[in-house]
């Protein structure tokens, strides 16, 4: 066995990315009609996607009185950085989210991308005689489960997890959609190398973890990148595992609680015809969500590659 | 190589048992996982036919047979949970398929490369972002005093509208936020499936004078039919389940949306969170889990009898 042979390159990251190739055929009319609507309508539905995100940026960039006046729009209105000033005039609460937050995400990620790689690897292997058996288990959760009410019981009652920044952590560590995503991912490692590998004397373990994972580029990138987004966006488990009862609330479920403060008012005067002046600093509220949201958008554009190619993997057969 | 198994004939459990040990341990920490979590709570479904409460714990409780079912089908609630949930999937689905595939075949039209990736990237952007963000961005747009369709409604002289009171109002707004979050990320399987068409077809049908219209009615929607074919399915397996936290974020606890609104899960949630009603709840679930069990069960079989490659099992 020598190392150029393992060196081989692994291609799945071009996978539904690699620009058509360019037909040298003479453009007729339909074919102009056709791209030229292509491009607006896409260009179109981009901007839709984006508009909503500029609003808000635009809204924290705004003067409160210059809101209230005149209502959201796609610019800043009356340029202000006061609610960002706001935010980190007493920045214990967002720098205790923060710091909750990323520690989650950085070992979540870890140890999940981990624990789902080996046993994806595991699974993969055609001469483990219990994989069956193993993916059924995994699989069946995803047909079948008790539902919320009993889930909870039990992992707040009898696990007695209720306020424990574990019952958060341990519960987003896997999925059994992201298992079987990587277990497909292996399929793209050649089999020799497994076996080359067994031929130099190298133990399970040292197969996966020195010839398998180097390979799996990719696949690591997309399910940490789920993974990631995860934890970053969580805040369902920690609204019923941890309510008030921890100091720093991660921090969508801390956005979660500076929102629904308003919604509250809101919904109590829904039917009235009362106009909620009252209510907490609408740009305050637009800069918390951008100071929430920020790092994780800026991580995309580093696995957009590889996460195209992921999802097209694992898609049908999730 | 000699010396290695070539032992012929079935072995037994415990020398399989010790030949994959390493791989076995390698599951380990997963197999923990999933029993903890999805298996412990099992038996907790028991509930769903007691009267619960915490002193006598889930078995201890009084049976009370069926009545946790029969109350909240006499009370039409089951109904409305399961219409709600099942017509917003519905329409997902379907709406959700049309503009991914539509989106798609336009993106293959894109030559320009960065064009595309840019487009791509701003498309796939509300899929990253949390369920809470989503909320206040729709609050952001529809809220009375300050929305930004009101301020534009106020702007052209028109009477503000009271969208967080109009019950009607939300199927369409629902689902318009669930296209903008889901379609740019659902596309890109529809755009790999294109991708893979072979080219030959196109220069064929170019040849035989096809014009651009023709060649993606008869060459890349017929190509798309199997992939179509099998998310729909398998997207109707999961008819029964909600996306709990769009309807969560956009809707809450605002009781004048209910009749329009209310999922299977959001009522869940709310039972536990708020009321702290575990049988309801639980037998709620319970249901939702069976019927959504059949209906994969059954998609799964119409899919085998398509492709057999396709199939989960």
């Amino acid at each position: 066995m020598h190392s150029s042979d393992l060196a081989r390159p692994f291609d799945t990251e071009g996978v539904g990315l690699g620009p058509a190739k360019p037909r040298a055929i003479k453009l007729d009319g339909s074919d102009i009609v056709i791209r030229s609507i292509s491009y607006i309508t896409i260009t179109l539905f981009a901007l839709f996607c984006l508009l909503p995100f500029i609003m808000m940026l635009s809204a924290s960039l705004s003067s409160e009185a210059a809101i209230m006046k005149s209502g959201f729009g796609i610019l800043p209105k009356d340029f202000s950085l006061a609610a960002y000033e706001w935010i980190f005039k007493a920045p214990k609460q967002i720098i205790g989210s923060y710091v909750v937050t990323i520690v989650m995400t950085v070992f979540g990620t870890a140890i999940g991308l981990f624990i789902i790689s080996m046993t994806g690897y595991a699974l993969h292997r055609k001469d483990f005689p219990f994989r069956n058996h193993i993916s059924f288990l995994i699989y069946f959760t995803t047909l079948f489960s008790a539902g919320l009410a009993p889930t909870f019981l039990w992992v707040a009652r009898d696990l007695g997890l209720r306020g424990n920044y574990l019952a958060v952590f341990l519960q987003l560590l896997m999925t059994p959609w992201l298992i079987i995503l990587m277990k497909n991912f292996m399929r793209t490692v050649p089999y020799e190398i497994i076996e080359s590998g067994k031929v130099d004397g190298a133990g399970d373990f040292r197969i996966f973890a020195q010839l398998c994972l180097p390979m799996m580029k990719p696949a690591l990138a997309t399910i940490g990148l789920f993974l990631a987004l995860g934890y970053w966006n969580e805040w369902y488990l920690s609204s019923l595992y941890l309510g008030s009862t921890v100091e720093f609330k991660p921090l969508q479920y801390h956005l979660y609680n500076i929102i629904n403060t308003a919604n509250a008012l809101r919904n109590s005067v829904a039917g009235s015809n009362v106009s909620v002046t009252a209510l907490p600093s609408n740009t305050l509220k637009m800069a918390s969500a951008i100071v929430a949201t920020g790092p994780i958008l800026l991580l995309y554009p580093f696995v957009q590659k590889y996460f195209v190619s992921g999802i097209t993997i694992g898609a049908v057969k999730g | 190589m000699s010396g290695t198994d070539t032992a012929r004939g079935p072995k037994s459990i415990w020398r399989q048992l010790a030949d994959s040990k390493v791989l076995l341990l390698m599951c380990v920490p997963a197999i923990i996982f999933f029993i903890v979590f999805n298996y412990m709570p099992l038996p907790g479904a028991w509930i769903a036919f007691t009267n619960f409460n915490y002193r006598d714990g889930i078995f201890g409780s009084p049976f009370v047979g069926f009545k946790n079912f029969e109350f909240l089908i006499k009370s039409g609630q089951l109904w409305t949970l399961t219409r709600n949930t099942i017509l917003y999937n519905l329409a997902f689905i379907v709406l959700g398929n049309i503009l991914q595939i539509a989106i798609a075949i336009m993106l293959n039209e894109v030559r320009l490369a960065w064009f595309k990736k840019l487009s791509q990237a701003a498309m796939f952007l509300p899929f990253f972002i949390s369920s809470v963000l989503v909320g206040v961005i729709a609050f952001n747009l529809l809220n009375y005093d300050t929305g930004a369709l009101n301020a534009l409604i106020k702007q052209t002289g028109g009477d503000p509208i009271k969208i967080y009171s109009s019950a009607g109002a939300w199927p369409l707004i629902i689902i318009m936020v669930h296209l903008w979050q889901s379609t740019g990320y659902g596309s890109i399987v529809y755009f790999a499936a294109i991708m893979g068409i072979d080219r030959s077809l196109y220069e064929a049908a170019t040849v035989d004078g096809a014009s651009a219209w023709q060649r993606i009615r008869f060459v890349t929607l017929p190509s798309l039919k199997p992939t179509f074919i099998i998310l729909v399915l398998f997207a109707l397996g999961g008819i029964m389940h909600g996306n709990f936290g769009l309807f969560w974020n956009l809707v809450g606890n605002n009781a004048a949306l209910f009749q329009t609104t209310d999922i299977i899960e959001t009522s869940v949630y709310r039972m536990v969170l708020s009321q702290n009603n575990f049988t309801t709840s639980t037998a709620v679930g319970l249901y939702q889990s069976l019927f959504g069990f059949a209906l994969v069960m059954t998609a799964n079989w119409i899919v085998r009898r398509i492709n057999k490659d396709y199939a989960l099992f």
